[in-house]
């Protein structure tokens, strides 16, 4: 049913028709909606049997999710940002267990300085955690790749974390084709653990492994994750069947036919790269788009098959590895390696800027001239850098650098004042 | 299960077959140590033994352990001076067990019960000829019917029981005990003769075909000190004293008696004289309280029926019905000196308890048999010279009290049994001691002894009923369970809870436990945390 | 429910066992079929006392819960000595997974349970001192005020001992650790600081929390059973001595703990909604010294010069504990246990 709905109430929503059994909650925006929905859902007893903890921290909401999927319940949280750091140590620790918890993360950006809005930091700080990560383009995919997820995460006993981006998806009120619980039901089988804390059939589970065995554990779960890279499709493929629906899969793919220039990103600035393209495309440059659904497990394969005709594959992403440059353009590198691809790397929307239609086409017309640079910051106002790095220069206590960014945004005249003095 | 996830889950107890034990450089090792009241029992009872039945309250299998070793419980639970309760460690905690309460108990429950001593032995066709049937004689003979050996049992009185009958008064061991428990014994088949005066040893021994005797005739002569006195008849001596009354022919003594001697006996007098009607029964003795022989207990019993003391006096003469008494003073030594000071003590009757003496002359014509300040001189198995004539009681040197004579009945018993059967006598291993210093006391409850409640003082003290009332049931449980089973396990799973490495086997019913060395890594817990101090550590092997 | 004294008993209701008492009446440790939660095998130390405590413990709620309980473990000595791949020593459902999480996990194993239709599997979660007062706090105060239905176990051997013997908020003053070394004007650990759990959980107001120590199996394993009675959040905090840790003798663990209590150090008792219920008394009152002077880590009192100003700082602790929870009556002497019946 087509619902005009904001994206964390779908999330909720879906998640509910998912039956959870344990649900564990921290509030951190922009994730606060969905638990909060989820938790009326419970307190009113429209999901039932369902145990709803409102817990002390997010290090203690993944550790209670643990428990409780160790103990052969399906669980679920969400997080964002710094919650998704001040819980890692579970994070890890529950993939390393092979525990098929779900938990969506409402991407944010992480401090400091403390900001609130989304980008991709956080989901790139944890993506060598063990779990899957699949990104949502828009609401309608979030709430799908959940149901999507916890099939996943059952069949193979992996964590997966459903990102979708913060505010931008959360709290967009859009339509969003609701499934009825049946539809569910039928394509997602209760949770059969793979190993259950049972005290009829007693096992120790977390036992300490050392260096004899502790290649061979961690080689285990990496073909888990590869593992994936073939259930992935087969189940979007029966979600589709069942739905009748195209949702997650591996990547998608927008106008890259017969494209010479192939964007790659994301999440939801897919929406943003598409009307970009479309523009440029009616100008006629061959260029086209590809999404990455699946960031971890990465599709090496899947990205090289489609990117490999492209001459230029550009990549924009909400995250960056400090002193080193893009996250995902790394793992393009790699994928594209022995092609004649050139890869363009650009670095958007931090923080919750916004990366807007026009920056993009300016962006892809430099791209086409071949004028783009290896890593581009889109946006970067250049002046306020380069006045902050004078004054670190000239002065060993200069002051914070955001609060004097700040100050030089706001003021820009008396800026101008000080520069002269 | 091999669904599991490889390494991370891992299927249950399986590191049992992680061998800890190899760890281990001193290994525990369970051990039976000689608690301190068997090891001071001059009968060789197993009290310890049979306080663990009766702990139980398995009455019967504790008074049949108990006899084992000493057919009288009944008497000795009454007589006995109870050097087990000296040495018994609980007195380190808050008092000795009260092991002859309990000992009377089971005796008189036997008694009450009409439980039968076990039936004598295989006969073996030896006869042995034992004289005297105090407690020695009636020892040697259950132990040697046991044995399945013929017994001629002969005394010269009256009746079967020797001092026990004729130097203990009634009040102290009622004859009914006395006799039940005599005729326990006589019951096995033993041919008792009465009133027979054995003279020349050897020749009743060749006269009656015996293989062996046992001579066991007790002390019987009062020891007389020349007391210059007018009047003769005031003197008496106190083994005949109390013979007389153990007779019912209680000689008349007047008001004033005074007892001269500090020992047991003196009691017995001084106590019977009050009983007999004796408005005043002075002790005189020539030390202070401290230096006398007497048992403490009765002492009390006695000052507590109007006895009184005379200390650091000697009694010099009899002037007409005044006794003069000479005061003495202690040395360094503790030794009695005249000071050359003189009393006097109105008294109609003196009665002398100066110690007893032994009539050895029947031994005259036995050749090699020594003779030594009055007693027979005796060989571990108590045998005197070579020739199987056997000795023991108040006639060889030793303690002279009924329960060293149990003691040497059986001892002789067994030794006369080697002795004809021509064995050599079996060589008892004695552990090593359980001291107190092993016991780790936590574990025991903190409970006082149990006293055995005082006929009312003025009862007794004019007729002969027992003074000394014997324990309930309850109490003699009670009794029985503060034993601390010194040196020996009692299963109180200790060992067993107490190992972090569930190295200990618990074989459960009375089969106690077994180290598992595959597991045990020698912490020592085990040791350290045994009440009952029955695990030692020692030294790995490497 | 009446009751009656045992005072026959030879041994009393101190042993393990004691083949003249009641079946019901004896030790779950005294039982041949006991659970045997950890199993032979483990790598602890030499008379290790958080692996006696742990048996001690689980043994017992195994019988409380008739063996459907499971367990959650915190990482530390007991989680790497019983469980090194490719091994484990327990025979119970067992689950390990970080430091400072077990209460949280708990709460989530709790949670499964419930939801899953089976709310007679219940649910201990157990951890070292470190894992308790340090970095498990966060979540063990969360477990408690919302009231989960876990019962949480501290062994406490003071410090952390799978590290290496470090300082935590549990490591009594004076003691000598690696991060509190026995150097300096000040040896050893300060004065002033640490956390004293039992009253912290008190103060959440939970249904049962209570002190015990390896030295007294009875009371320990009736704190166990007493627990199991209650739903929701309860606490049992046992004090387990460590041998590696407190320079004792490996034999001396049991006889530490026992001291430990005697001297009014650590007061053992029992509280129930925030109130202390009841006390076990001191039965032979000691001198810290008696305690003290038997572990290497508070060898730095007894040198040469015996540092009798910290010692009687000890004890005005101990008396403190004493005054606090009458740990002293006019009865203490030669009392004995009274049990159910």
């Amino acid at each position: 049913m087509l619902r005009q709905i904001e994206g964390s109430r779908a999330v909720a929503e879906t998640v509910a028709l998912c039956r959870p059994e344990v649900v564990c909650a921290y509030p951190i925006s922009p994730q606060t909606h969905i638990i909060e929905a989820v938790g009326v859902m419970v307190k009113s007893g429209e999901l039932a049997p369902c145990e709803f903890i409102n817990v002390e921290s997010e290090f203690a909401a993944m550790s209670v999710a643990i428990g409780a999927s160790a103990a052969g319940a399906r669980a679920y949280t969400a997080t964002s940002s710094q919650g998704l750091l001040f819980m890692m140590e579970a994070v890890y620790n529950a993939a390393g267990l092979g525990l098929p918890i779900v938990m969506t993360l409402a991407n944010r950006a992480i401090g400091a300085p403390i900001n609130i809005w989304n980008d991709h930091s956080d989901a790139m700080a944890v993506r060598d955690a063990g779990w899957i990560q699949l990104f949502a383009e828009t609401n309608q995919e979030a709430a799908d790749l959940h149901v999507q997820a916890f099939r996943l995460a059952e069949e193979l006993s992996v964590p997966v974390m459903v990102c979708m981006d913060g505010f931008i998806l959360t709290h967009a009120v859009e339509g969003v084709d609701m499934l009825d619980q049946s539809t569910v039901d039928a394509f997602l089988p209760p949770y059969e653990p793979r190993q259950v804390l049972d005290p009829d059939s007693p096992v120790s589970i977390g036992a300490m492994v050392g260096p004899e065995a502790f290649e061979e554990v961690r080689y285990l779960a990496h073909l888990r994750q590869l593992d994936a890279l073939d259930r992935i499709p087969v189940i979007a493929a029966a979600f589709e069947e069942a739905t009748g629906r195209r949702s997650g899969g591996l990547l998608s793919t927008y106008r890259t036919d017969d494209a010479e220039t192939i964007v790659v990103a994301l999440g939801s600035v897919l929406g943003t790269i598409k009307d970009a393209v479309d523009i440029r495309r009616e100008a006629g440059e061959r260029i086209g788009v590809v999404g990455i659904t699946s960031f971890r497990p990465f599709p090496f394969q899947a990205v090289r098959d489609v990117l490999c005709g492209a001459r230029q594959v550009v990549v924009i992403e909400k995250a960056f590895s400090i002193g080193f440059g893009g996250v995902l353009a790394t793992d393009l590198s790699l994928a594209l390696h022995g092609t004649d691809c050139t890869l363009r790397s650009v670095v958007a929307g931090l923080g919750g800027r916004s990366i807007t239609r026009l920056a993009l086409e300016d962006l892809f017309a430099t791209a086409a001239r071949g004028q783009l640079e290896a890593l581009t910051f889109l946006d970067l106002d250049h002046g306020v850098v380069e006045r902050e790095r004078e004054r670190m220069m000239a002065t060993r206590r200069s002051g914070p650098s955001a609060e004097n960014i700040l100050r030089d945004l706001k003021a820009p005249r008396r800026v101008g004042a000080k520069e002269k003095s | 299960m091999t669904e599991t996830p490889f390494a991370i889950t891992l299927d249950v107890g399986s590191s049992r077959a992680n061998h800890t034990g190899s760890w281990r450089v001193e290994r525990p090792v369970y051990v039976d140590r000689l608690p301190p009241c068997n090891n001071a029992c001059p009968a060789g009872e197993n009290i310890q033994g049979w306080l663990y039945e009766a702990e139980s309250g398995n009455y019967e299998a504790a008074w049949r352990k108990l006899v084992e070793e000493n057919p009288l419980p009944a008497i000795m639970g009454r007589i006995c001076f109870h050097p087990c309760e000296t040495a018994c460690n609980r007195v380190q905690v808050d008092e000795a067990v009260g092991i002859n309460a309990v000992e009377r108990f089971l005796g008189d429950l036997a008694i009450e019960n009409g439980w039968k001593l076990p039936s004598a032995g295989a006969d073996t066709g030896k006869r042995i000829l034992v004289v005297g049937a105090g407690p020695a004689g009636l020892s040697t003979t259950y132990h040697l019917r046991l044995l399945g050996h013929q017994v001629r049992l002969v005394d010269s009185a009256q009746k079967l029981g020797g001092m026990m009958r004729y130097g203990i008064p009634a009040y102290r061991l009622p004859r009914p005990v006395l006799d039940a428990e005599i005729a326990r014994i006589i019951a096995m088949g033993v041919e008792v003769q009465l009133e027979h005066n054995v003279v020349n040893i050897d020749r009743e021994r060749t006269d009656g075909g015996f293989d062996a005797v046992f001579l066991a005739v007790g002390a019987q002569l009062g020891h007389r000190v020349n007391i210059p006195a007018g009047d003769s008849t005031r003197v008496l001596d106190a083994v005949n004293f109390l013979h007389q009354v153990a007779d019912g022919d209680a000689p008349m003594l007047g008001r004033r008696v005074v007892v001269y001697g500090g020992g047991d006996t003196a009691l017995d007098a001084a106590r019977t004289a009050r009983r007999l009607g004796a408005t005043e029964a002075v002790i005189v003795y020539r030390r202070n309280q401290e230096h006398m022989p007497a048992n403490g207990e009765e002492f009390g019993q006695a000052l507590g029926e109007g006895v009184t003391m005379r200390w650091l006096s000697t009694v010099n003469r009899f002037e007409g019905d005044r006794l003069i008494l000479e005061k003495m003073r202690l040395n360094a030594e503790g030794f009695p000196e005249p000071t050359g000071e003189f009393e006097e003590l109105d008294a109609d009757a003196l009665v002398l308890a100066l110690g007893q003496n032994t009539d050895l002359s029947l031994l005259d014509q036995a050749g090699d048999v020594v003779v030594n300040n009055g007693v027979v001189e005796v060989q571990p198995s108590m045998m005197a010279g070579a020739s199987g004539i056997f000795a023991g009681g108040d006639a060889v040197p030793a303690d002279r009290t009924a329960t060293v004579a149990i003691g040497h009945g059986k001892k002789a018993a067994h030794g006369i049994d080697a002795f004809v059967l021509g064995r050599t006598p079996p060589i008892v291993e004695r552990h090593e001691l359980a001291t107190f210093e092993r016991l780790n006391t936590w574990y025991y409850s903190d409970a006082e002894r149990t006293v055995r409640p005082e006929l009312e003082r003025v009862r007794r003290q004019s007729n002969f009923d027992e003074v000394v009332g014997g324990l309930t049931e309850e109490n003699a449980l009670f009794e029985a369970r503060r034993c601390l089973s010194c040196g020996n396990c009692f299963e109180c799973d200790n060992c067993f809870g107490v190992c972090p490495d569930n190295a200990v086997i618990k074989l459960g019913g009375s089969k106690r436990y077994e180290f598992d060395y595959d597991f045990c890594k020698g912490c020592g817990i085990c040791v350290k945390e045994c009440p009952c101090g029955a695990i030692e550590m020692v030294p790995e092997r490497i | 429910m009446t009751t009656r004294p045992v005072r026959f008993y030879q041994v009393g209701s101190f042993a393990v066992g004691n083949r003249l008492l009641e079946d019901g009446d004896r030790t779950v440790q005294s039982d041949l079929n006991r659970a045997n939660s950890i199993d032979s095998g483990h790598r602890a130390c030499q008379g290790c006392g958080e692996a006696l405590g742990a048996r001690y413990a689980l043994d017992a709620a195994m019988r409380a819960t008739n063996g459907q309980m499971v367990a959650v473990n915190a990482t530390g000595c007991l989680e790497v000595f019983s469980t090194p791949y490719p091994e484990t020593s327990w025979r119970i459902a067992w689950l390990h997974s970080l430091f400072g999480n077990a209460p949280a996990v708990a709460t989530g194993v709790s949670a499964a349970m419930r939801v899953k239709g089976k709310p007679e599997v219940r649910v201990v979660a157990q951890a070292g001192d470190g894992g308790t007062v340090d970095i498990g706090f966060g979540c063990l105060s969360g477990m408690f005020e919302r009231n989960d239905d876990v019962l949480f176990i501290c062994y406490d051997n003071e410090g952390y001992m799978n590290t290496g013997v470090q300082r935590s908020a549990a490591t009594p003053p004076a003691a000598r650790t690696a991060t509190t070394d026995a150097v300096g004007p000040e040896p050893g650990n300060a004065f002033g600081q640490g956390k004293d759990l039992p009253r912290l959980a008190m103060a959440h107001d939970i249904a049962y929390v209570a002190t015990a120590t390896v030295a007294d199996l009875h009371d320990l394993e009736a704190k166990v059973e007493r627990a199991m009675q209650f739903r929701g959040a309860r606490y049992l905090h046992i004090l387990v001595p460590c041998p590696l840790g407190w320079g004792s003798a490996s034999d001396d663990t049991i006889h530490i703990a026992r001291l430990a209590k005697e001297t009014g150090l650590f007061p053992v008792f029992e509280a129930e909604y925030g109130k202390v219920t009841s006390v076990s008394h001191i039965r032979r009152r000691t001198p810290v010294e008696e305690y003290l002077s038997i572990q290497r880590r508070y060898a730095h009192l007894f040198g040469k010069k015996p540092r009798t100003e910290v010692i009687a700082r000890i004890q005005a602790i101990a008396d403190r504990n004493i005054e606090r929870y009458g740990l002293i009556t006019d009865e203490t002497v030669g009392a004995t246990r009274e049990v159910t019946a």
